[in-house]
């Protein structure tokens, strides 16, 4: 088979691409843009439900649908469009044909039977146990199930990408190192090997227990080690979205990274740390001790964070020094003014940057602090820290790339080319607002994960603040915003998938547009040389709102009942 | 460019330029003042968890909760008993399907051992408006010292989910002069 593997040569990038992997592309883009569209809508039902004015589901239906949000978001559409990216990665940006193409297909198959079987399990209702479904509460044995033959499809693809990678390097297919993007999904898989593993330890016992073949699943140890997959699985999406802003910004404006050592450090600091957050979910726990707490919580002295403030530094440098490069070096702005504001890509790219760093990684941060987590742990504030790592972070980002994967890998012209324009805003607008509103809520007190906040069936009464009632009225009116993002975003992307003009074969996109001075600033000059100053602006004022914020908390966390 | 091979081969030897030495030295600085922060609160801050916790069973933990609330009961309220236990001694707290269960009444500026566990899933004791959360497990018998330090009437909510009638799930503490 190796040997028959089939290429076509990319027009615009010159890329030799090869067939099966590309069909393994689209494959897994268009099941996660589904899973998306379905996840999407669970989420859309549950801002609603939480819209006090607008309580929309019964609180049955609430909690399957916050059960079935999760998984569908969070693990199935951002996982297989991650297999798209590790395919993209290794054999398109490499030249290269796919290691065991039969298996990254069997990988495929099992992905989606194991996504479709746990979907079924939770529409049944009767495993509303929530996406992290801690024990003693159980689900169907099938729930488990669908999960564990999700979680090997995924390994397989991960082991048919590192394959790959053997199969570049011994035909020779690129010259010297790989490129940094690949660099970056290599890291991604690194980390998913772990978060599957730690996935299966903690699944496989757990689904023997609804079968009843093993009689207890300790509630500490379930918490703990899965939270080595949910937790982990988040810092895979984080390795990869960095991989898609280094990506985007390299095909958008032919940015190279400042420095290749630098980025590569940041991306080894995440393989090195990132797995150590499982700790995050069990600060207020019984049972563990401080030194380990504050150990793991802060990823050995935040040396994973340094990856991704790193990265937040080189991302948008490189973009700086690209376009200065180009001759835009009027003031600290001009490069960013007169960026390609209207080519969704970009605009997505770059929102996803900003949300992520602002919104998500200081709240990320806060939150994680042994402490601080007293006054934050269970509360929205979780969630609305998530939304903006997961959502403004990681799909808005892989939204992002979408645009310039549907010319480049679906050969379809682009349809609905006005929608598409807007569509990155009124997304990234919509879920900075879900993410801030719920962190308001959060600090209010609000519980996560709950149907009723009037709590008018209670035994006891309670209130909540009304200020709490306003942020989750704001919360509901940015979830519609966010869900018609979303629904345009499926409207641009199925529509041209399916019925755009396909592009000849020599053809060149025409949209979104790329610069045609595009082609590689190849060279920035020497390290002397290299002039961000607008990075370096929007850096330092990141880094004050970041020590503000921080600070602030500890003053909150001051305010309350002394304990010991 | 970032989806090409690197433009130097031997990319590692190039040097770095001053402006991310820079900020890799601030960003490495402040993730110490961040980790070394938590370890100061320990000695300098009121609000720590004592990390004190025992494996027990439902059983054994409804029995204690039970001789405190035959003990202390002072009267009962919504069909709850409102149990005023001495400042100081150990006060127990049962999270079940969906209650909090007895309603404490505590003294202001005294401190009390808090027991937490739970006789069936996972709880979250989240005490408002204070907004104070830790997680409450079945099996494992968590200790919190506890010292209010404002009078008033609080709320438990139970902020993990615990099924159906998860948001029903609400107690009491009041704080008495």
């Amino acid at each position: 088979m190796a040997t028959t593997a089939q290429f076509r040569t990319c027009p615009t990038t010159g890329l030799k691409v090869n067939l099966t992997a590309e069909k393994l592309i689209k494959a897994n883009a268009v099941v996660a843009v589904v899973f998306l569209a379905v996840g999407g809508l669970f989420g859309l039902l549950v801002a609603l439900t939480r819209w006090p004015a607008v309580h929309f589901l019964p609180a049955d239906w609430f909690y399957l649908a916050l059960t079935a949000h999760g998984l569908d978001v969070l693990l199935v559409w951002i996982i297989f469009f991650e297999m798209a990216v590790l395919y993209f990665a290794s054999a398109v940006l490499l030249n290269s044909r796919l290691a065991g193409p039969r298996w990254a297909w069997t990988g495929f198959g099992l992905m989606l039977v194991g996504a479709v079987i746990t979907n079924i399990a939770v529409l049944r209702g009767q495993s509303s146990v929530m996406f992290t479904s801690y024990v003693p509460m159980m689900a169907e044995p099938s729930f488990y199930l669908g999960i564990i033959l999700f979680a090997v499809g995924a390994l397989i693809g991960c082991f048919v990408f590192f394959g790959t990678l053997v199969v570049a390097k011994q035909e020779k297919t690129y010259e010297g190192s790989i490129p940094l993007v690949t660099f970056g999904a290599v890291t991604a898989a690194i980390i998913a090997v772990f978060t599957i593993a730690s996935g299966a330890i903690i699944l496989i016992p757990t689904l023997l227990w609804s079968l009843g073949l093993v009689s207890y699943v300790d509630p500490l140890l379930y918490k703990t080690i899965w939270w080595g997959m949910g937790h982990s699985s988040q810092q895979i999406n984080v390795s990869a979205h960095v991989a898609v802003w280094y990506a985007i910004a390299a095909m958008v404006f032919g940015a190279k990274p400042l420095s290749e050592k630098v980025s590569r450090m940041a991306f080894l600091m995440y393989i090195l740390f990132l797995q150590l957050a499982s700790a995050h979910h069990m600060l207020v726990e019984p049972g563990f001790s401080s030194e380990w707490k504050i150990f793991n919580t802060s990823y050995a002295m935040y040396l994973a964070v340094l990856g991704s403030m790193v990265h937040g530094m080189t991302v948008p440098g490189s973009i700086e020094a690209a376009q200065r490069a180009r001759g835009l070096t009027k003031g600290l702005f001009e490069w960013l003014r007169k960026a390609p504001w209207s080519n969704p890509a970009f605009a997505g790219m770059f929102m996803s940057l900003v949300f992520f760093g602002f919104l998500g990684g200081i709240s990320g941060v806060v939150m994680g602090t042994e402490q601080i987590n007293l006054i934050m742990h269970n509360t929205l504030y979780v969630p609305g820290h998530f939304h903006a790592t997961v959502v403004a972070g990681t799909t808005l980002a892989f939204m992002a790339i979408t645009y310039l994967l549907v010319p480049l890998i679906f050969r379809r012209e682009l349809m609905f080319r006005k929608l598409a324009q807007w569509q990155p805003y009124l997304f990234g607008i919509g879920v900075a607002g879900i993410s801030l509103f719920m962190m308001g809520a959060g600090t209010l007190g609000v519980s996560r994960r709950h149907w009723d906040m009037t709590f008018a069936d209670a035994q006891l009464p309670f209130d909540y603040p009304a200020a709490a009632f306003l942020m989750m009225g704001l919360n509901g009116i940015f979830a519609v915003l966010a869900a018609l993002g979303g629904l345009i975003f499926i409207v641009v992307v199925v529509g041209s998938v399916f019925f755009g003009r396909k592009l000849g074969e020599d053809e060149k996109p025409s949209y979104p547009e790329v610069p045609p001075t595009a082609a590689a600033v190849g060279h920035y000059g020497s390290s002397d040389t290299i002039r961000i100053p607008g990075t370096a602006m929007l850096v330092g004022i990141f880094f004050i709102a970041f020590v503000l914020y921080y600070f602030v908390n500890w003053k909150y966390l001051s305010e309350i009942w002394p304990l010991s | 460019m970032a989806i090409t091979p690197p433009s130097e081969r031997i990319w590692w030897k190039e040097p770095i330029a001053k402006i991310e030495l820079v900020w890799i030295l601030i960003a490495f600085i402040w993730g110490l003042i961040m980790f070394f922060m938590m370890i100061y609160w320990h000695g300098a801050g009121e609000q720590n968890l004592s990390n004190e916790a025992y494996k027990i069973t439902p059983v054994r933990f409804a029995q204690k909760a039970q001789a405190m609330i035959d003990a202390h009961t002072v009267r009962t309220e919504n069909g709850f008993p409102v149990v005023h236990p001495p400042p100081g001694s150990e006060v127990y707290l049962i999270a079940r399907l969906w209650q909090w269960w007895p309603i404490l009444e505590l003294e202001k500026d005294q401190s009390y051992r808090l027991h937490l566990s739970s006789m069936d899933w996972q709880h979250g004791f989240s005490l408002q408006p204070v907004n104070i959360n830790v997680q409450v497990h079945p099996g494992y018998d968590m200790v919190v010292t506890l010292k209010p330090d404002q009078a008033g009437e609080f709320g438990v909510v139970c902020n993990e989910f615990c099924g159906i009638g998860h948001h029903t799930m609400v107690g009491k503490i009041y704080v008495v002069e």
